[in-house]
């Protein structure tokens, strides 16, 4: 129960950070990747702010050997620079400059009643699915 | 490049990113888990037995937060969000974002905040390159055509 609230409400407060942010607001986003033109640097606050809190709170993790719910620490399996890594986030900042939409805003905002937001999502969650099957098929034919 | 004053909100992003900072290190600490929301999302669509319910718990705290800021913001309203593309290319954003970050194993938040603050050079490649991707196709939105 308490690890189920604890994702409930850690859900809740990222939220509400992205809405506080402005990273909602595509035309922000857009404001801020437009660096070469009129820049709104407001984003590497966002950033800043994030990542300062959380060196600590990954420094104190990583000395830890259990969550502090008692499980196990699920850090990611991959450490490499490798070519699908480079080629998904090349993919992903061509979609987040379009539309100035990343995963997680993208989701809040359909709460705006925007047709627009929820186009996105439904497109979002095909490319999603789209690299399951790619996947599947991809491991099938290493095995 | 000239700064863009009159929509800089260095208070609200700098607020807004330190909340995004802690719910990442609660997220953490107690359930050790990374805060990654194309993985959290991508992961629900694998469909994998006994891997759902934590998913399903953080999305639904991720769809209720605008209308908890609607209640307890001093205006009471959702800033409407300003989106200028058209429906089809809104459509080959939403693939694009999709499949790269699944291909790419994150997004903003996994990559982003999450694998910056633990010092992963792999994130830290993967945030450089889709920043730099992010102003390549803005900056040819703009110019360009």
């Amino acid at each position: 129960m308490k690890k189920q609230l604890t994702e409930f409400i850690v859900g809740l407060l990222f939220g509400m950070g992205l809405i506080l942010s402005g990273m909602t607001d595509p035309g922000k986003v857009i404001g801020f990747l437009d660096i070469l033109g009129h820049w709104d640097p407001s984003l590497s606050l966002v950033m800043a702010g994030a990542i300062g809190v959380g060196l600590f709170a990954f420094a104190m993790a990583k000395k830890r050997t259990t969550s502090l719910w008692g499980d196990e620490l699920r850090w990611p399996r991959l450490d490499q620079i490798d070519r699908p890594l480079i080629m998904g986030a090349l993919l992903f900042g061509a979609g987040w400059g379009l539309a100035g939409f990343c995963p997680g805003p993208a989701i809040v905002s359909m709460a705006s009643g925007q047709v627009k937001s929820l186009v996105f999502v439904v497109f979002m969650v095909l490319g999603m699915l789209m690299f399951e099957g790619y996947d599947r098929v991809l491991r099938k034919k290493i095995i | 490049m000239n700064i863009d004053w009159n929509h800089f909100t260095p208070w609200a992003s700098l607020i807004g990113g330190l909340v995004l900072g802690l719910a990442s290190s609660v997220f953490i600490l107690f359930n050790g888990r990374i805060l990654g929301i194309s993985g959290i999302l991508g992961g629900l669509l694998a469909l994998r037995k006994g891997d759902l319910g934590w998913r399903l718990s953080f999305l639904m705290g991720l769809m209720v937060a605008p209308w908890l800021y609607v209640l307890i913001s001093p205006d009471s309203t959702l800033q409407a969000p300003r989106i200028d593309s058209g429906l089809g290319v809104i459509s080959l954003a939403g693939i694009l974002v999709g499949f790269g970050t699944r291909l790419g194993s994150g997004c903003t938040s996994g990559h982003g905040v999450c694998g910056i603050s633990r010092l992963s050079l792999r994130s830290i490649a993967a945030t450089v390159v889709f920043m730099l991707s992010g102003f390549a196709v803005v900056y040819a939105l703009k110019n360009l055509i």
